[in-house]
């Protein structure tokens, strides 16, 4: 393992001057910046992700738009992180979560991409720059994806404090997370992470069980109920980590959770059976609940959110050709088409602007702006999401991404945290 | 054939004669046990000589660092996780086991004695087999919606007057891992037992019978002894299972039960292999133990 090691840094180091090289090109001009079809070359793009953004339609569009063929792969977020770092050769493009870009950067197997090459980075929504989404916002706690968003010069292992030239990943897909209710069932106003421990919903409630995102919601409940106040709840101290999971085994004991779910299906089985009325939930779950007929709402609360995002990181590797191909695609993915798929499917893409050109205005409005539906809304795929006079949960964009409490994070602490969220498992 | 056979004219004809290369026995034997011994050490040893080497290594978020430290048993041992973890599979283990052995031995002995036909013997015993046609996954989730707060079960009992509220321990309780592991695995034991109780002579229990024993005593110092390889068999079959299972647990539970493979899935999703292959460590030695005990007890080879 060593010896990879050693024989990734000789290499790396090689490519560094083979990506300067390829900037300086990009640089005199050689690039015009127009699409190139590259049929002709049979370029192949292999990159990989979370299922959430490898969509295969995204990959038959860009076969279209620029002969590039993509070659996608699917995987869950740890296996993702483990391949982005143990086999940097394996990918051209990473689809990775920013938090974990904060570990996988440092290992030196993402390139930084250079701004002026991007097309639409003006566009890029500010939220990813300097962690305001309106200039007034309050930067989030957590892995704020701007936090982790630039270096001062490439080969730069160290995060820059503000917007540079060289951005680390193009932002794909991000959304903001809550509880999931169930209207029908709750039978009261829910209005803060803290309702979850109301005794009225003893046996009726879950939160999900994957340390690092779990801890999260917990943190939320916990700072709601007002018992702790975090310094940072992205990065807890070990006395905050014990203080967290010594409250969640205590709730627990007390028999306040039905279930812990881990897998997308278990939550919507849990909220479609009446299992539990309140838990952890993801937005698409919410939607696949809704889809059976059940009522589900996804509940915007005072405290805010905890958000969530992705994006694409160009591999060291890359350079000549297949560099400019990798821009290319970059640019193409944020020139719209591919981000009102995404908006479509409830997430957020990274330039808003862009994406509504391919939005018709009811869409728009009912995604982006919070406006009722005016005739059904439809899925990517064809399917009937929201019938007419529907209005989104949390209402536009602005209000759902500008009130984001915490960023999924990595703690410093994070190996203490897995030990002592497996006692809370066993408890 | 009255034609004489004309004596050897040459030598040619002798060297001709001679006979096949010969092997020495002994490399006779290494080649037959050649292919086993590839199979085995290719898939069975290495790979666990790898867990156990890399038990011993230093890890960090994305890679393992080779060096010997004893931290991860040292964190394994240490914690009072670990320690309830395993006392909780074992619970599962032993309330599995015995039921499992209760239900098989009684289902195998009604198919060994009291059906007289073996084709019908063979047609009850697959009847049994036709479960597990379908996916493990399958009939473990199924039981969810039999289980749950408005499920089957609830729902018929509620309907008919016998409860008020819906019964929650049914699903999401240690009771709903039992009940779903007792489902999967009873078969396993139903096998071996069926197979042991038809090679015993039937002339025994006659001659037991003769012999002025009732029927208590023929089960207790005839029936029961003679199957005892097969209860053995099937008892290795299910306490292997249950040790290593961890869907069940962690569907049937909800996530609210702990089991040591399940311990092991959470290390291993935060890529913390190195505590996960110590845990391992401990579980193969734990369940080798647990092997050898019952080895000890029955001797299986005596009545194979």
């Amino acid at each position: 393992m060593t010896e990879t090691t050693k024989g990734g840094l000789t290499r790396r180091s090689l490519l560094k001057t083979g990506a300067a090289a390829a900037g300086l090109a990009a640089g005199s001009g050689a690039i015009t910046g127009f699409p190139t079809i590259w049929a002709q070359t049979k370029i192949t793009l292999r990159q990989f992700g979370t299922g959430v953004s490898n969509i295969n339609a995204v990959a038959e569009k860009c076969k279209a738009d620029l002969g590039i063929t993509l070659e996608m792969t699917a995987t869950d977020s740890d296996a993702a992180a483990q391949r982005a770092v143990t086999q940097p050769n394996s990918y051209d493009i990473a689809d990775i979560e920013y938090w974990i870009l904060k570990k996988v950067f440092a290992t030196g197997v993402i390139q930084p991409m250079d701004t002026k090459k991007l097309k639409y980075y003006d566009k890029i929504v500010p939220l990813f720059k300097n962690g305001k989404l309106t200039p007034d916002s309050v930067i989030a706690q957590g892995t704020a994806p701007h936090t982790v968003g630039f270096v001062e010069k490439p080969g730069d292992k160290k995060f820059a404090k503000e917007e540079t030239q060289w951005f680390t990943m193009v932002p794909t897909i991000y959304n903001a997370d809550t509880l999931g209710i169930r209207p029908d069932l709750v039978g009261r106003e829910i209005t803060t992470w803290a309702d979850i421990l109301d005794p009225a919903f003893k046996g009726k409630t879950s939160i999900l069980n994957i340390p690092s995102i779990g801890i999260m919601d917990a943190a939320m409940i916990m700072e709601a109920s007002g018992k702790i106040k975090y310094a940072d709840k992205g990065n807890m101290t070990k006395e905050e980590i014990d203080k967290t999971i010594d409250f969640l085994i205590e709730v627990k004991k007390a028999g306040q959770f039905r279930a812990f779910w881990k897998s997308f299906d278990e939550s919507v089985n849990l909220m479609a059976s009446g299992e539990v009325v309140i838990q952890s939930m993801w937005s698409p779950a919410v939607a696949a609940v809704r889809s059976k007929g059940i009522a589900c709402k996804y509940q915007p609360l005072k405290e805010g959110y905890r958000s969530w995002g992705g994006g694409l990181g160009l591999a060291s590797h890359l350079k000549g050709a297949e560099l400019d191909a990798a821009y290319e695609y970059i640019n193409w993915y944020t020139s719209g088409w591919v981000g009102a798929y995404l908006n479509r499917q409830g997430y957020y893409s990274a330039c808003m602007d862009t994406a509504k050109e391919f939005m018709t205005a009811d869409e728009w409005g009912y995604w982006i702006e919070g406006k009722p539906a005016q005739g059904d809304i439809m899925s990517p795929e064809g399917k009937v999401m929201e019938k007419a006079g529907a209005v989104r949960d949390g209402g536009s964009f602005v209000e759902r991404m500008g009130k984001v409490a915490c960023w999924n994070s990595v703690m410093d602490e994070d190996r203490y945290m897995v030990r002592r969220w497996n006692e809370f498992i066993a408890a | 054939m009255t034609m004489v056979v004309p004596p050897p004219k040459t030598v040619k004809v002798e060297a001709l004669e001679k006979p096949p290369i010969t092997l020495p026995p002994s490399l006779i034997s290494w080649l037959q046990a050649a292919p086993l011994t590839i199979i085995l050490g290719a898939f069975l040893a290495l790979p666990i000589l790898m867990i156990t080497v890399v038990s011993f290594w230093d890890y960090d978020f994305a890679q393992m660092y080779p060096d010997f430290v004893t931290f991860n048993y040292a964190e394994t041992l240490g914690s009072w996780v670990t320690w309830k973890t395993y006392l909780n599979t074992l619970k599962f283990t032993f309330l599995v086991w015995s039921i499992t052995l209760f239900i098989g031995f009684w289902v195998a002995y009604f198919l060994a004695f009291h059906i007289r036909t073996s084709a019908m013997q063979t047609v009850l015993f697959l009847v049994c087999t036709v479960p597990f046609l379908t996916s493990n996954i399958i009939r473990m989730i199924s039981w969810i919606p039999v289980l749950g707060r408005n499920g089957l079960v609830n729902s018929a009992l509620i309907e008919t007057g016998i409860i008020a509220a819906p019964i929650e321990w049914l699903l999401y309780s240690d009771f709903a891992v039992v009940l779903a592991m007792v489902h999967l695995y009873t078969l396993f034991m139903v096998t071996p037992i069926f197979n042991t109780m038809m090679r015993i002579d039937r002339s025994l229990i006659e001659a037991a019978r003769d012999a002025g024993a009732s029927g208590l005593q023929i089960l207790t110092n005839v029936i029961i002894p003679l199957s005892k390889p097969g209860m053995a068999i099937g008892s290795i079959f299910v306490v292997t299972l249950v040790m290593a299972d961890f869907s069940t647990v962690q569907v049937m539970s909800g996530g609210q039960s702990a089991s040591v493979a399940l311990m092991m899935k959470n290390q291993m999703s935060l890529l913390q292999y190195p505590a996960a292959a110590a845990n391992a460590v401990v579980l193969l030695v734990l369940v080798l133990l647990m092997v050898a005990g019952i080895l000890r007890i029955v001797d299986i080879r005596k009545e194979l």
